[in-house]
């Protein structure tokens, strides 16, 4: 697949010191800053006919080999015309972790955010209902986090009990 | 979720008191897995439903970044249960255009048919299971037997019936057998029957139509604005389908048709799946009488398939390279670097989003999970209908708990 035509666009309209991109096998990747990151979407979403997200996800790079920045949060795009793909990435970083939403382009992002805020804690601005999704509502740690250990942290014993007559 | 957190969810409901709350799952018997969905109705009709899921996360993922490249397929497989073999080609499939290994043609052909079984396998369970909802039990009878050939077939191959785990980083566990091969052969002729007995139960019966048509109706905008793939999204008229889009193993080869409709309602869905399993059909056959003989496993000397049993206790190469992939200080060395991959399966698009830091387990492993997805939209799709149509639109969207929650 040719990304040539997108990033001629992108060039046109942001400037290539913008953002950086780069491929691997067959994926073509757009790192930009989160600043940038909505307009970003939102350019590809409407001028360059990115219309369906496919995935939102993030990774920890708590131990990662060189890197300098703690989460990445990722989106893979896929024009429905041409089946072109491009994987948007962009980089958040304690002590706040917030990346703007994208849920006012893709209805679809309701609940991946969501997932992403119950995994790894990153919040996402102007999310309308950005609650845990997969974790029980009492859970306080953020378990795909690299510094939350694979065995937990007992917090499944010290759940309270329901009765019958409680619930 | 505790029921007040719902009142704060909702400002609106104080208002309306004729309004009132139903609980539906995580037990229920209509929704076949363990989800719940917090309903707030006005007599019949559903005015607001707040699914609540999480029910059976066990963190998978988590282990994903545990277990290396070859152990993770288990866990895969417990994802989407009902075809759990096209999930582990999916995950090595990853991993393989991570490493850049090219399969054999023979391993090629073979996961093919593998992939292709499963789809069928998924979508007589998925349309059995909505028919058995709907009141229409001897359908579901008929693809239940179907599904057992299937499970047959998994076991010739792979000594297991339910989660095979038969996939390998560069091909399979162990070679098919002219057994194998005579079983498929026979699912082949014997489906097409079954497949249309099926249809003549479902078809045209009026208690099934009057309670799918019309019924959770998706539009094509909706459909790719709410980030649905699969028999779903098809069913709506977006002509998508990566065996065509994006040809990964060796669906070049064949000659098969992606199924649409426009309708975008539960008949449709219906309708898209079932003729979905001639064309699976078609390919199976083809594949079938056109296996490539040869190796199943790519080389040894690429260093990233576990090599055969004799070659391992007879060989000084071979018992190097086992200890090398089995050792955990060793093992695989992919590049330190990133990729998304996706494969088509019965449910939607099943990707991985799988990050290395140069080791023989992942990073991060990412699923995108078609359920988790198509479960997202079942709010929009509800709302307005009565309380008797969430079974055939749950039943239409083909939810498993297992990989909703992960």
């Amino acid at each position: 697949m040719n990304h040539d035509a997108t990033l001629a666009k992108l060039n046109g309209s942001f400037g290539a010191d913008a953002f950086k991109t780069s491929e691997f096998r067959d994926n073509f990747r757009i790192n930009v800053g989160v600043d940038k990151l909505h307009f970003m979407l939102k350019y590809l979403k409407e001028e360059c006919g990115f219309d369906m997200l496919v995935d939102i996800t993030a990774v920890d790079y708590l131990h990662y080999p060189n890197a300098t920045d703690r989460y990445g949060v990722v989106y893979c795009l896929t024009n429905m015309k041409t089946g072109e793909r491009v994987v948007v990435k962009t980089f958040v970083n304690d002590p706040e972790p917030v990346a703007p939403s994208c849920f006012s382009l893709w209805k679809g992002a309701d609940w991946m955010e969501r997932e992403v805020f119950d995994m790894y804690g990153i919040e996402f601005e102007g999310h309308p209902d950005l609650r845990r999704i997969l974790m029980p509502e009492e859970f306080i740690s953020f378990p795909l986090r690299k510094d939350y250990p694979l065995r937990g942290r007992n917090e499944r014993h010290n759940f309270p009990l329901i009765t019958r007559a409680e619930s | 979720m505790p029921l007040e957190m719902l009142e704060s969810v909702d400002e609106e409901r104080v208002d309306k008191d004729y309004l009132y709350t139903l609980n539906f799952g995580p037990q229920h018997p209509a929704t076949h897995t363990t989800l719940r969905l917090i309903l707030t109705l006005d007599g019949e009709n559903v005015v607001k439903v707040v699914p609540d899921i999480g029910y059976l996360h066990s963190g998978f993922e988590k282990l994903g970044e545990d277990l290396d490249f070859n152990q993770y397929v288990t866990i895969v497989d417990r994802m989407n249960y009902i075809s759990p073999i096209a999930n582990e080609i999916a995950w090595h499939h990853t991993i393989e255009k991570l490493l850049g290994i090219d399969l054999t043609p023979r391993a090629k052909y073979l996961r093919v048919i593998f992939a292709e079984i499963a789809r069928i396998s998924d979508h007589l369970l998925n349309v059995g299971a909505a028919a058995l909802d709907l009141g229409a039990f001897t359908a579901f009878l008929y693809g239940f037997y179907q599904r057992e050939k299937c499970y047959d077939i998994y076991e010739t191959a792979a000594g297991q019936r339910f989660h095979p785990s038969y996939t390998r980083v560069g091909g399979f566990a162990a070679d098919v057998t002219d057994d194998w091969i005579r079983k498929v052969r026979e699912f082949v002729r014997d489906f097409p029957k079954a497949h249309a007995d099926i249809r003549r139960l479902l078809d045209r019966n009026r208690i099934f139509i009057d309670r799918t048509k019309g019924i959770g109706v998706l539009s094509r905008e909706d459909a790719i604005n709410l980030s649905c793939s699969g028999p779903i999204a098809r069913a709506s008229g977006v002509v998508r389908d990566l065996r065509k889009d994006e040809p990964y193993l060796a669906y070049s080869d064949f000659d098969f048709k992606v199924v649409c409709a426009k309708a975008g309602d539960c008949y449709a869905r219906y309708l898209v799946r079932m003729d979905e399993m001639n064309e699976s059909l078609k390919i199976i056959a083809k594949a079938i009488e056109n296996l490539p003989s040869g190796p199943v496993n790519v080389d040894v000397e690429g260093k990233a398939v576990v090599p055969d049993k004799s070659a391992a206790y007879r060989s000084i190469e071979g018992l190097i390279q086992h200890f090398e992939l089995f050792m955990t200080n060793r093992q695989w060395t992919p590049p330190v670097d990133e990729l998304y991959a996706a494969n088509e399966t019965a449910n939607g698009e099943l990707g991985f989003y799988v990050v290395s830091d140069g080791t023989g387990k992942a990073y991060r492993a990412r699923t995108r999970p078609p359920s988790f997805i198509h479960f997202a939209i079942f709010p929009y799709l509800i709302e307005g209908h009565q309380i008797s149509d969430i079974v055939a639109v749950l039943g239409s969207l083909n939810i498993i708990a297992a990989e909703l929650d992960r």
